[in-house]
């Protein structure tokens, strides 16, 4: 798939409560060819950093040619994120990475666990899947309700099951204890969130001998499978995390699941 | 316009602008990105006789200024890059050269010997200051008879030009370049990484699974110049100037300091198309300064 640099114009900033903001960027020209699951390697201006930042592709709006970051501000290349202004100009090194599986056989029930920021890339898959003819569920983690973004926009495309540690909304707990998990079965789960949720997640899949993938967050310099920074270690040896993955069937990892 | 074509040993450019081992794939990755047969040379990753799987993640740090990478020079060996992977590049339009690494002399030369059957790879560089390897690698490049001893292991076998890369991460790094002089180097390439180290306090731990690693990117230009210069006075063979690089500007105080061409690492990661923007940058900086050729500036400070 075709890769591009290009500068794409902040149309939208929406801060979501705590560190988090979404951006809302629009492409002069018709948006590129995208999978769900792909991710952007952003230029973050006006910071004291040097790389790339990589970050998911959120959502992908072709009618009004925008595509959004969802963006937790954890340090100072994200938080540089969050000092854009609208009308502001973006550098864009797109569309990167391999995505989520597509769409099996139709009517698979596919389960789209998230945690965190790791809900991001979900969104735009679950409604890839939900327009070709599959049919997925959210099932979103976090701390406490505020930790739960976007909502509206994930139950607009399919059911959404929560879990907070607090029980300030939904189940109380981690998403591997939500009871949907014994209610209803799943062909297969996709995650992405922080690693201790996705080996947790990765470990019932295996136990339930569901097909899992995961999405992972390693480092990333270059974002194209130059530098060799990014690996992951696999069945397969190390492979570069922004071009073999993000997203990694879970068989092929060597997590202790 | 002004002219930038540049020979290097005979090795003829479009442009002054190489890529850097290890900052630009094999250039292939970076081909939607940029034009890959508007840069003067692309340099692949560091190729080693037998394949090697580098250290473990996580090897890289962002540092102020710069970046710390441990890669550890992962590449599937020699023979796989004959086979599988010299197929896809041989027809990139430009100079493609295969940066050599070993951990005896006896390594680099075989793995030398079977990159000198290949027809459209016009030189190699001989990586012999990699700090991100337990065993040789930089060791040789540290001491003037170690980088003697692989420099004439090689020149044995190897039948077109030899570009030697030298470490910043010794007392003289002129000792080390005139030794290697001696031995028929055909030009040299100054500065691999800086060895560095960084530690996150939060976690108490080096943020490198090897605790060390080596340093590029701007942060290391001052020191790359320093070691461009002293390198340029003291030996006949031709520079490539390279540390910390990201505009036509620095690109030309490498080449006042003595470097007759110059290479782009890790700023190939911020802008993909930077190799080409600088060596237009150039061109147009000539311009404007009157110069008719880049040959004007190479040295200028010498
Ligand atoms: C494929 C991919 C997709 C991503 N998608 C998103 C997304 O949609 N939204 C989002 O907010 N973030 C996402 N991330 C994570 C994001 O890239 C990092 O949070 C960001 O690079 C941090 O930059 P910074 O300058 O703000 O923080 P820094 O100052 O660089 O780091 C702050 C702290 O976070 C740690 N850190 C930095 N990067 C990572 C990382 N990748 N994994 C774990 N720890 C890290 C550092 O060690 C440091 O302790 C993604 C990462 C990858 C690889
Ligand atoms: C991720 C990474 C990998 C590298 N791998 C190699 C290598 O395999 N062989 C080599 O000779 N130099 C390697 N280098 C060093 C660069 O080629 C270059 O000498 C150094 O980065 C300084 O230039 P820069 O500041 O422009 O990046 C690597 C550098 C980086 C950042
Ligand atoms: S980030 Fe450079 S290879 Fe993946």
């Amino acid at each position: 798939m075709r890769k591009f640099q290009k500068n794409l114009t902040v149309s939208e900033i929406q801060f979501l409560g705590g560190k988090y903001v979404l951006l809302k960027l629009t492409d002069t020209d018709p948006l590129p060819e995208i999978l769900p699951g792909q991710f952007v390697e952003v230029l973050t201006p006006n910071s004291q950093t040097l790389l790339r930042r990589p970050i998911s592709i959120n959502y992908v709006d072709r009618d009004t040619n925008q595509l959004w970051l969802l963006v937790a501000m954890i340090g100072e290349g994200t938080r540089a994120l969050g000092r854009l202004r609208e009308g502001d100009q973006l550098n864009l090194v797109f569309p990167l990475g391999n995505g989520f599986s597509p769409v099996q056989k139709a009517g698979e029930e596919v389960l789209l666990v998230g945690g965190g920021v790791g809900i991001a890339p979900l969104l735009e898959y679950g409604k890839y899947l939900r327009e070709n003819g599959a049919s997925p569920s959210f099932l979103l983690g976090g701390r406490t309700a505020a930790d739960i973004l976007l909502l509206d926009k994930f139950e607009s495309i399919a059911p959404v099951y929560i879990t907070t540690e607090d029980a300030s909304a939904g189940e109380k707990g981690f998403v591997t204890q939500h009871s949907i998990l014994l209610e209803k079965s799943f062909d297969r789960i996709s995650v992405c969130g922080p690693k201790p949720m996705m080996v947790a997640i990765a470990k019932y899949a295996k136990l339930a001998n569901i097909p899992c993938e995961v999405s992972l967050e390693n480092m990333m310099a270059c974002g194209l499978g130059a530098c060799l920074c990014c690996v992951e270690k696999t069945v397969k040896g190390n492979v570069c995390v922004c071009t073999e993955g993000p997203v990694f069937d879970i068989n092929d990892l060597t997590w202790q699941i | 316009m002004a002219d930038i074509k540049v020979n290097i040993a005979g090795l003829q450019m479009k442009t002054p602008v190489m890529t850097a081992s290890g900052t630009f794939g094999y250039g292939l990755e970076y081909a939607d990105l940029v034009n890959l047969e508007d840069i003067g040379a692309i340099i692949v990753k560091g190729t080693t006789l037998n394949a090697r799987q580098g250290n473990d993640y996580p090897r890289m740090a962002e540092t102020p200024s710069g970046m710390l990478n441990c890669v550890g020079l992962q590449n599937k060996g020699a023979e796989y890059f004959c086979k599988h992977i010299y197929p896809e590049v041989k027809d990139i339009k430009t100079n493609v050269l295969v940066n050599v690494s070993g951990s005896s002399p006896d390594d680099y030369a075989r793995c030398a010997e079977l990159i000198d059957e290949l027809d459209h790879i016009p030189a190699i560089e001989l990586n012999i200051s990699c700090p991100n390897v337990k065993q040789g690698g930089m060791a040789f490049g540290v001491t003037t008879s170690g980088a003697a001893s692989v420099v004439r292991a090689v020149r044995a076998v190897y039948h077109k030009p030899i570009i030697v890369k030298l470490s910043p991460n010794v007392t003289s790094i002129a000792d080390i370049a005139c030794a290697v002089q001696d031995e028929g180097a055909d030009a040299l390439s100054c500065i691999n990484t800086l060895m560095g180290m960084s530690i996150d306090i939060e976690k108490r731990r080096p943020r490198l699974s090897i605790s060390t690693g080596g340093l590029s990117g701007p942060c290391v230009k001052p020191v790359a110049v320093r070691c461009v210069w002293q390198v340029a006075r003291a030996v006949k063979i031709p520079v490539v100037g390279l540390g910390g690089i990201s505009s036509a500007e620095d690109a030309i105080e490498f080449m006042m300091a003595g470097a007759s061409a110059v290479q782009v690492g890790t700023a190939n990661f911020i802008d993909p198309a930077i190799s080409v923007k600088i060596a237009q940058g150039i061109s147009d900086w000539l311009d404007s300064h009157g110069y008719r050729s880049v040959q004007e500036i190479v040295g200028a400070i010498l």
